[in-house]
C-alpha cells in the first residue's frame, strides 16, 4: 500500500478556510485528550478560556490588550516569513523596543514634564529604532555572510533578555526590585477608560492606543505587500528566489530592509506594551509574545488582515491560559495548533491518494486526473495561496 | 576554582551537546533539516526523568527518552518527507509542541529526586596525568557512550557503504534514487535516529549529568546551540564533538567569574547582584553567534556547504526549487 500526494490542479475557494478551522478543532481535541490524560478536565478548561476571554465586555477588553502586542509581533513575523526569512527573534526585538521606549523616559532623553504629544511619538520612534536595529543584526549577517538567521535571531532573544535584566536590576531598578519606577502619565498611551467621564460605559476598560497602532500597521503592511513594487518583489523572492534573481532583484538588500522593518514592528509592540499597559519596564515583560507571533503569522497565512484575527484568538489563550493548570497547557495548545495547521496546509496543496503498488510518481495516472478541459493556466492555481 | 573539576563538568555537559549535534548531523546529511531539537530534547528529558521517577530504574528512563525522541523524529519525518511540508515550519512546530507538552507532563516534578545512571572511573586511564581525571574519573556512563559514538558516527558516515547511501540521499537524491536507494525511507530512518539521539541528549541532562527537572529551563537553549554547532562543525561529527566539549568547558568557566572577588587587583564587577553580571550571562549566546559566523564563513570559503539537498523534499521526476 502506498500513500501518494498529487498536487491539486484547482483549489476550491472554501477549502483553505475550512481546513484551517478543522485544524484548530483537531488541535483542541488532541490537546483536550492530553489534558484529560494528565488528570485535567478539558471541557472545563476550554469553557474557562472562552468565558475568561470573551465572556464580558471587561474581559474582552483584557483580551484585546493581550492581542495588541501579538498583532504587531505577528505582523513582524508575517512580513519576514512572506519572504521566507525566518525571523524567530520577534521576542528579542519586542524587548529592545520596550527598552528603547523606556530609555526616552528613564534616562531621560527629554526634559521631565515633556507633554505626551511629544513624548509618546519619541517613545514610538525609539522603540522602533531599537527593535529595528536588533532586527538588522541577523539581517546583515545573513545578507553579507550567509549566516543562518534562525540561530542568530534565537540567540539574540536570550541576549535581549539579559540586556533588559541588566537595566531593571541595575541602573533603572526601583529600590532593588526587578522593575523600573512607574512612568509619568505623560508617557502613558491613552486608554478607553480615560474618557469614562464622558462615556460611562467604558469605565475601567484598559484597551489602549496600541491597538490602533496594530490595526494601522496591518493596513499599511497590506498596502505595502499587495500594492507596492517592493512588496511584490518580496513576495516573488518568497515564492521563487530563483525567479527573483533572474529578474535582477538584489535579494540581499531586500532582506536587510525587511529584517529592519520586521524588527521595528516588533519594537513598536514592545513600546506599546510598556507605554500602554505595564507603564514601566520590568523583567518578564513578555509571556512569549514573540514566539506566539510565529504561530499567529502562520495561522494568518502571512496575510496582515488575518494576523489581527489570529492575534485576538491567541490573546485570549494567553489571557485565560494563565489560570489553567497545568501551566504548560497554553504553550502545548499553541504547538499542537501549529502542527495541525501544517498538515491542513498539506491537504490544501495536495490530494492524498492511498492505493496499492505503482511507483510514487508526481504525475497522476490518467484515470485520476480531473477532466482535461478544467486545467487552468498555471497562475490560477495560486488562488487562495499567495 | 579547580580547573580540573570544571573541565570534567564541561566534558559531561559537552556530552549533551554532542548527542544532540550528532543526531542533527545524521538528519541533515540525509537532507532533512530538523529545528525541533530543543523540543525533542525537552521531551526526552521529561520522559527519562518521570519514567525513572515512577519505576526507580534509570535504564528504563533512558529507553523511554530515546523512544519519545524517536517518535517525535518520526512525526517530523513523515510530515516533511512524505507530506512535503516545509522543514523549517515543521521543526519550529516540533519545538513549540515539545516545549509545551514537556511542561505539561513535567508539572509537579520540579522537586523530585531520581536514581541517576551509574558513574564510572576507568582504571589506569583515570591515572593519566591531566587528561585522566578530566575524562575518565567518575564520569557518567553516558559520557563514555559519547566518547564511542563520535568516532563511530564519523566512520559510519564517511567510510561505510550505508554511510555512502546516507550522503547520497542528502547530496543528490535523484542520483541515489537511480541507484535503487530508497530515498524517502532512508531519510526517514535518519530523522528518527536524530530524534533518538536528541531524546538521549535530554535524558543525559535529567538522569545523568545534572539530574532534576526545571521546566523548560532544563534544556535552556542547548538544542539550538547544538544546531549552531552543526553549522560550525561543517556537518562533521568529530568537529561537532570538539565544539561541544569546548563550549561546555568554556561556559562554566566564564560564569565562574561571578564567584571571584577580585580581578587583577580590582573589585570584580561581575559579582552576582552586580548588574554587570548579566553581560557574562550573555557571553555563551554571543559565542554561539560567533561560532556560527565562523562556521558559515569557513564553509563558504572551502566550498563545503550544507548537504546540497538539505531542506528540499524529494519527489521522483521533479526538480527542487
Amino acid at each position: 500500500v502506498t500513500i501518494r500526494l498529487e498536487p491539486r490542479l484547482t483549489t476550491p475557494r472554501w477549502l483553505s478556510p475550512v481546513l484551517t478551522l478543522g485544524a484548530i478543532v483537531v488541535a483542541l481535541v488532541i490537546s483536550g485528550a492530553i489534558i484529560a490524560l494528565v488528570g485535567g478536565d478539558p471541557i472545563a478548561s476550554y469553557l474557562h478560556i472562552l468565558n475568561a476571554s470573551f465572556g464580558s465586555v471587561g474581559v474582552l477588553s483584557d483580551t484585546l490588550v493581550k492581542a495588541t502586542p501579538l498583532i504587531l509581533t505577528g505582523l513582524a513575523c508575517a512580513l519576514a516569513f512572506r519572504m521566507r526569512l525566518w525571523n524567530i527573534g520577534a521576542e528579542g526585538q519586542f524587548l529592545l523596543g520596550a527598552w528603547g521606549a523606556s530609555a526616552v523616559v528613564l534616562f531621560p532623553l527629554v526634559p521631565v514634564g515633556t507633554p505626551g504629544i511629544i513624548l509618546i511619538p519619541l517613545m514610538m520612534i525609539a522603540g522602533m529604532v531599537a527593535g529595528g536595529l536588533w532586527g538588522l543584526i541577523p539581517g546583515v549577517l545573513r545578507a553579507r555572510l550567509g549566516v543562518n538567521e534562525i540561530i542568530t535571531t534565537l540567540m539574540l532573544n536570550y541576549i535581549a533578555l539579559f540586556w533588559i535584566q541588566f537595566w531593571v536590576f541595575g541602573a533603572w531598578s526601583e529600590s532593588g526590585f526587578q522593575q523600573t519606577r512607574t512612568f509619568p502619565t505623560q508617557a502613558w498611551l491613552p486608554r478607553l477608560s480615560d474618557v469614562a467621564d464622558a462615556v460611562p460605559a467604558v469605565r475601567g476598560l484598559p484597551v489602549h492606543l496600541g491597538l490602533i497602532f496594530g490595526l494601522v500597521a496591518a493596513g499599511l503592511l497590506w498596502l505595502f505587500l499587495e500594492r507596492s513594487r517592493f512588496g511584490y518583489e518580496i513576495r516573488l523572492i518568497g515564492d521563487s528566489p530563483r525567479a527573483a534573481r533572474y529578474a535582477g532583484i538584489d535579494i540581499g538588500r531586500r532582506l536587510v530592509i525587511v529584517f529592519a522593518i520586521s524588527g521595528a514592528l516588533a519594537g513598536l509592540a514592545g513600546m506599546s506594551e510598556v507605554s500602554g499597559s505595564v507603564h514601566r519596564l520590568q523583567d518578564h515583560i513578555s509571556p512569549g509574545y514573540g514566539f506566539t507571533a510565529v504561530i499567529v503569522a502562520y495561522l494568518a497565512k502571512f496575510r496582515p488582515g488575518r494576523v489581527v484575527v489570529a492575534a485576538v484568538l491567541f490573546g485570549a489563550l494567553i489571557l485565560a491560559g494563565r489560570e489553567i493548570q497545568p501551566s504548560g497547557v497554553p504553550a502545548m495548545i499553541q504547538g499542537i495548533i501549529l502542527f495541525t495547521l501544517i498538515l491542513s496546509d498539506v491537504l490544501v496543496r495536495y490530494r492524498i491518494r492511498i492505493g496499492r503498488g505503482g511507483p510514487a510518481v508526481a504525475v497522476p495516472p490518467p484515470g485520476a486526473t480531473p477532466p482535461a478541459v478544467a486545467v487552468p493556466p498555471p497562475g490560477a492555481t495560486q488562488q487562495g495561496g499567495g | 576554582m579547580d580547573l580540573g573539576l570544571i573541565a570534567a563538568a564541561g566534558v559531561a555537559t559537552g556530552t549533551v551537546l554532542l548527542f544532540a549535534a550528532i543526531g542533527e548531523i545524521f538528519a541533515e546529511r540525509a537532507g532533512v533539516l530538523n529545528l525541533g531539537v530543543e523540543g525533542m530534547m525537552l521531551m526526552g528529558a521529561v520522559a527519562g526523568f518521570s519514567t525513572t521517577l515512577s519505576t526507580g530504574n534509570p535504564w528504563l528512563g533512558l529507553v523511554a527518552a530515546m523512544t519519545v525522541g524517536g517518535l517525535l523524529g518520526l512525526l517530523h519525518g513523515i510530515v516533511t518527507i512524505h507530506l512535503r511540508a516545509d522543514q523549517v515550519v515543521s521543526g519550529l512546530a516540533l519545538t513549540f509542541l515539545g516545549t509545551g507538552l514537556a511542561r505539561v507532563l513535567g508539572e509537579g516534578l520540579t522537586n523530585a529526586n531520581v536514581e541517576r545512571l551509574p558513574a564510572l572511573t576507568i582504571p589506569l586511564l583515570a591515572d593519566v596525568p591531566i587528561a585522566g581525571p578530566i575524562l575518565f574519573h567518575n564520569q557518567s556512563i553516558l559520557v563514555y557512550v559519547g566518547f564511542l559514538l563520535v568516532p563511530a558516527a564519523w566512520f559510519w558516515i564517511e567510510k561505510t557503504r550505508p554511510g555512502l547511501h546516507l550522503r547520497a540521499v542528502g547530496e543528490s537524491p535523484a542520483a541515489a534514487d537511480a541507484q535503487g536507494i530508497g530515498v524517502q525511507r532512508l531519510r526517514l530512518i535518519y530523522v528518527v535516529v536524530g530524534g533518538v539521539l536528541a531524546g538521549l541528549a535530554g535524558a543525559t541532562i535529567t538522569i545523568a549529568v545534572s539530574p532534576g527537572w526545571f521546566g523548560d529551563q532544563t534544556v535552556n537553549g542547548k538544542g539550538w546551540i547544538a544546531i549552531g554547532l552543526v553549522i560550525f562543525a561543517r556537518w562533521n561529527p568529530i568537529r561537532a564533538a570538539l565544539g561541544g566539549y569546548l563550549f561546555a568547558a568554556i561556559t562554566p568557566w566564564i560564569l565562574g567569574l561571578q564567584g571571584v572577588q577580585t580581578i587583577l587587583g580590582a573589585e570584580n564587577p561581575f559579582l552576582p547582584g552586580r548588574s554587570a553580571t548579566f553581560f557574562l550571562e550573555m557571553l555563551p549566546y554571543l559565542f554561539v553567534i560567533a561560532v556560527v559566523i565562523v562556521g558559515s564563513r569557513s564553509a563558504a570559503r572551502r566550498r563545503i556547504g550544507a548537504p546540497a539537498a538539505l531542506g528540499i523534499p524529494y519527489v521522483r521526476g521533479e526538480r527542487g526549487h
